[in-house]
């Protein structure tokens, strides 16, 4: 990490364009981390609306209750900082849509709730979108295990966050502790990808000189 | 043979073996997953015809339903 000014780190990261795969408690979390970092266009698709159940772990409000999330997640990330962009997609997302949908984006943040889903962008994304990492979100039910929550480097193109066995149901719900921290190493990692191409061009510019 | 799975080393008789049958002796249960071999993805259709060999390095990610 090179020491830098917020104000650079948030010009910096205005340049890129994030997909976010789900509004939900991953997908509404994260996109709010990456707002508030400056990340300045994030492409959002959900299907859903909002109901009083989520409001356990997702960032909406009492009174965004049946509204479509995508409309709510722009309109709440609009009062943090209305100068970020904010692309929605209201659709459910499968194998065609996938690679339109998130089409320019430099990183994308699988936020989707079923383990099917999951499984399938992953396979769409690495094998078709090539060179886009990838951010996944997997296992966050319930509450406390602190220590079991990590953040795993694949490879260059694909992170796995969560402690890949706490699966949701009904009986075992996810909660928002649990969800906002995952959610929030998703988006961590989403800024560390975006800083370190900062610091390449930095390392670039330099050899080029030299 | 010996791999690497999740950076950690097994060893397995034989020369090569069938992710499928990879899975099956490690009684991995989880219906989800993804697999990537020497960072290719492996589809699930591919798990049987797929054989992994000495000094391969095997991904595997666990995926939960949640989020």
């Amino acid at each position: 990490m090179i020491p830098m000014r917020f104000d650079e780190i948030k010009r910096h990261l205005s340049g890129f364009r994030v997909g976010i795969a789900g509004a939900g408690g991953l997908g509404s979390n994260c996109a709010v981390a990456l707002a508030r970092s400056g990340v300045g266009t994030l492409v959002i698709a959900d299907f859903d609306k909002v109901e009083a159940k989520n409001l356990n772990r997702q960032y909406y409000f009492a009174d965004q209750s049946g509204i479509l999330k995508t409309i709510a997640l722009r309109e709440n990330i609009s009062r943090i900082d209305i100068d970020i962009k904010v692309i929605t997609h209201t659709e459910m997302l499968d194998r065609t849509s996938i690679p339109v949908v998130f089409s320019g984006c430099d990183v994308i943040v699988e936020a989707l709730d079923r383990a099917e889903m999951k499984e399938m962008i992953v396979e769409v994304v690495q094998l078709q979108m090539p060179g886009i990492p990838l951010i996944v979100g997997s296992g966050m039910a319930g509450w406390g295990r602190n220590d079991l929550l990590k953040s795993r480097k694949v490879d260059k193109n694909l992170y796995v966050c969560g402690d890949e066995s706490s699966e949701s149901d009904d009986d075992f719900p996810p909660m928002a502790a649990r969800v906002g921290i995952v959610a929030s190493m998703q988006a961590n990692i989403v800024i560390e990808i975006l800083m370190n191409k900062m610091t390449d061009n930095l390392s670039l510019n330099y050899e080029n000189k030299a | 043979m010996k791999i690497k799975l999740n950076n950690t080393d097994e060893n397995f008789e034989g020369e090569t073996i069938s992710v499928s049958r990879m899975l099956e002796l490690k009684k991995y249960s989880f219906k989800l997953r993804i697999i990537k071999v020497n960072g290719i993805l492996i589809q699930r259709e591919k798990y049987d015809t797929t054989l992994l060999c000495d000094g391969d390095d095997v991904q595997l990610i666990y995926l939960m339903s949640g989020g």
